[in-house]
């Protein structure tokens, strides 16, 4: 078998698809909406995912948390419907009998604060924390400092607050770092600002508008005792979140008395179990992606495949002249298929650019909005669809190829 | 002996099968100007393309300039046709898309002659037929008289052993007739085997010798 291939035979090519401009054009459009509209849904699957990934970041993933709610089953001589709180010294048993965590460390909130600067206010929730919960939900300091083990013990009126409530209370040009602001009447410094965006993930509603003041502080201003509202976990690494949150509430069964097959009284929540979710979802979405955009494409390819049968019939005397003055059907071969697979990847490669300048021009767009998230196609996957396109031409080209090949030159150049 | 067929059969096959040559014996000297004659149905054109390796046969042996041309595949078939065969046919046979040029460079495309080669030749052959200054037009652009003449500078640009030409002056006017004729005429006195498929008396008579056909048999 020899292929000739040089130059003339791109000018062939040309000539021959220059013929019927029309619909060669719209036979091009085929391909070049199905790889634009694949690149596309790719893009925005991709800029979903990553957006989505920007709400989470600084959130741990192998976390949990864990509530009290009223106990749903009789036991030891306490009726059902009793509530019952987490308490302070719950935390050390659990440490204690639990090593596979990492962090473990209570909070407690209050959801309807206000805050007030001069003759500002702002509604606020307030949260008692330990710095060790940043390792859970890393609060992003902008500017100033993240809380500390010494504001902690020594019971500090200080808090970092979030963008939104400096906002309100601050104007644009003050600094509100240093100054101090009334919290439920109580005289706080502000020693630091979250940069956490409104959609981020945290614990306990939006960080734009919470406060957070050292746990200790929390407990005495707003006379707390020793319950706690949430207790925040990690897991070590190597230990799935699911497994150990199983035994730390067997531990707080255990020491609050509650029957151990009560499923009610130990509210938890698993971002381990939250992200696994996500993961999932955006797997459907990307297979959902691939279907639509490879039916669309394949539609195109079968169009091409169509329109050069149609040719090819519309050619017959031509390749019935070009056998009987020589041509080999491998030269035919060659010309069909050079046709087919330049026809498919012309538009596909406009489909492409096409799609990635509308991909630049949306991050463009929303640049600001969702805080750097990536539309763009990959290199790989350009590269890869530009394959993906010339193995379509070659399918495409096989139907037409196979049908100019059976042309015999003595029923193409007999005119009767 | 250019052409040498012997005991040739041809059947085609089908729902009923049609015998349309009845063992042709034939023998055409190298040089020779001859035109086969025949009504419609008895043979005469399956027995042009089997000449030109277009079709082949059952049954019997053809030689052309000592090669047999016997169950060749079609590649084999494909470079004979290109090498030893020009062909001209009645409807002219060009590609429409595809100036004069171009058309009569093409069986050197075939051969893998370079462009500028492949034009040169063809503006070298289009200029024996009197059409150099019609080089770029497309055939659309051209008389029929004209078109036959491209088509014959076509069938001469690879030196083939023969020329076969179905009914070429099938779709001119008398004059034209006389020029493409003429044409023939002169190519056979430089030494080239001619053979013409006609219905036509007159352009039989122009030639050296007559081959009737009747029936799927040489009479």
């Amino acid at each position: 078998m020899r292929i000739r291939f040089d130059s003339d035979q791109w000018s062939e090519i040309f000539s021959a698809l220059a013929r019927n401009k029309t619909r060669t054009f719209l036979t091009a459009f085929g391909i070049f909406w199905g790889v634009f509209m694949l690149l596309l849904l790719m893009g925005g699957g991709r800029g979903l995912e990553s957006t989505l990934a920007n709400n989470f970041a600084g959130f741990a993933n192998n976390s949990g948390f864990m509530m009290a709610a009223p106990t749903s089953e009789a036991y030891k001589g306490f009726k059902k419907g009793r509530m019952w709180s987490i308490e302070t010294r719950d935390v050390e048993l659990i440490r204690n009998s639990v090593p596979e965590l990492e962090v473990i460390s209570p909070t407690i909130s209050n959801w309807r604060g206000s805050a007030a600067y001069g003759t500002n206010t702002s509604s606020v929730t307030i949260k008692g924390e330990f710095p060790d919960v940043d390792k859970i939900d890393d609060p992003k300091i902008r500017k100033g400092r993240a809380l500390n083990d010494v504001d902690v013990n020594k019971c500090r009126k200080v808090c970092t607050i979030g963008s939104r409530i400096v906002e309100e209370l601050f104007t644009t040009d003050e600094n509100a770092l240093g100054k101090f602001i009334i919290i439920d009447g109580i005289h706080y410094q502000v020693v630091g600002i979250c940069g956490k965006s409104e959609g981020g993930v945290s614990i306990g509603g939006n960080a734009t508008t919470t406060v957070h003041i050292p746990y200790t502080t929390m407990q005495h201003a707003y006379n707390r005792g020793n319950k706690v509202d949430v207790l925040c976990l990690t897991a070590r690494e190597g230990y799935k979140m699911s497994d150990i949150q199983k035994k730390v509430e067997a531990v707080v069964k255990r020491i609050h008395t509650i029957h151990p097959d009560d499923t009610q009284a130990v509210m938890t929540v698993n971002a381990e179990a939250i992200f696994a979710m996500i993961d999932t979802l955006f797997q459907g979405v990307s297979i959902l992606v691939w279907l639509i955009g490879l039916g669309t494409l394949f539609s195109g390819a079968i169009g091409v495949s169509n329109i050069m049968v149609v040719t090819v019939k519309e050619r017959t005397t031509e390749i019935g002249i070009r056998r009987a003055i020589g041509a080999t059907p491998t030269d035919i071969l060659t010309m069909i298929m050079s046709e087919t697979i330049v026809l498919t990847l012309v538009a596909g490669m406009s489909g492409m650019t096409f799609a990635v300048m509308v991909l630049q021009l949306v991050e463009r767009a929303l640049k600001d909005d969702t805080s750097g998230a990536t539309f763009q196609i990959s290199f790989g996957i350009a590269i890869g669809a530009a394959t993906l396109l010339a193995l379509l031409g070659v399918l495409a080209g096989l139907a037409p190829t196979i049908r100019a090949m059976a042309i015999k030159p003595v029923d193409a150049i007999r005119d009767e | 002996m250019m052409i040498q067929l012997k005991g040739l059969h041809k059947t085609y096959k089908g729902a009923q099968p049609l015998h349309v040559l009845k063992g042709i014996d034939l023998e055409i000297k190298e040089g020779e100007f001859v035109a086969i004659m025949g009504a419609s149905g008895s043979g005469k054109s399956t027995l042009l393309n089997i000449l030109g390796i277009l079709d082949d046969y059952d049954e019997g042996e053809y030689t052309l300039n000592g090669t047999l041309i016997k169950d060749l595949s079609e590649t084999k078939a494909a470079g004979y046709r290109n090498r030893m065969i020009g062909f001209v046919f009645q409807s002219f046979n060009l590609i429409p898309y595809k100036d004069a040029l171009e058309n009569v460079a093409l069986p050197l495309f075939y051969q893998g002659v370079s462009r500028r080669k492949r034009n040169a030749i063809a503006m070298e052959y289009l200029d024996k037929v009197g059409l150099r200054d019609w080089a770029s037009h497309l055939p659309n652009e051209m008389s029929g008289g004209q078109k036959q003449r491209v088509a014959i500078a076509r069938a001469l640009i690879t030196h083939p052993q023969i020329i076969l030409a179905d009914e070429p002056t099938g779709a001119l006017d008398s004059k034209t007739t006389v020029e493409v004729m003429q044409l023939l005429k002169e190519l056979n006195q430089q030494g080239l085997t001619i053979i013409v498929v006609t219905h036509e008396a007159d352009v039989a008579a122009q030639t050296n010798r007559t081959i009737h056909i009747v029936d799927g048999q040489i009479v």
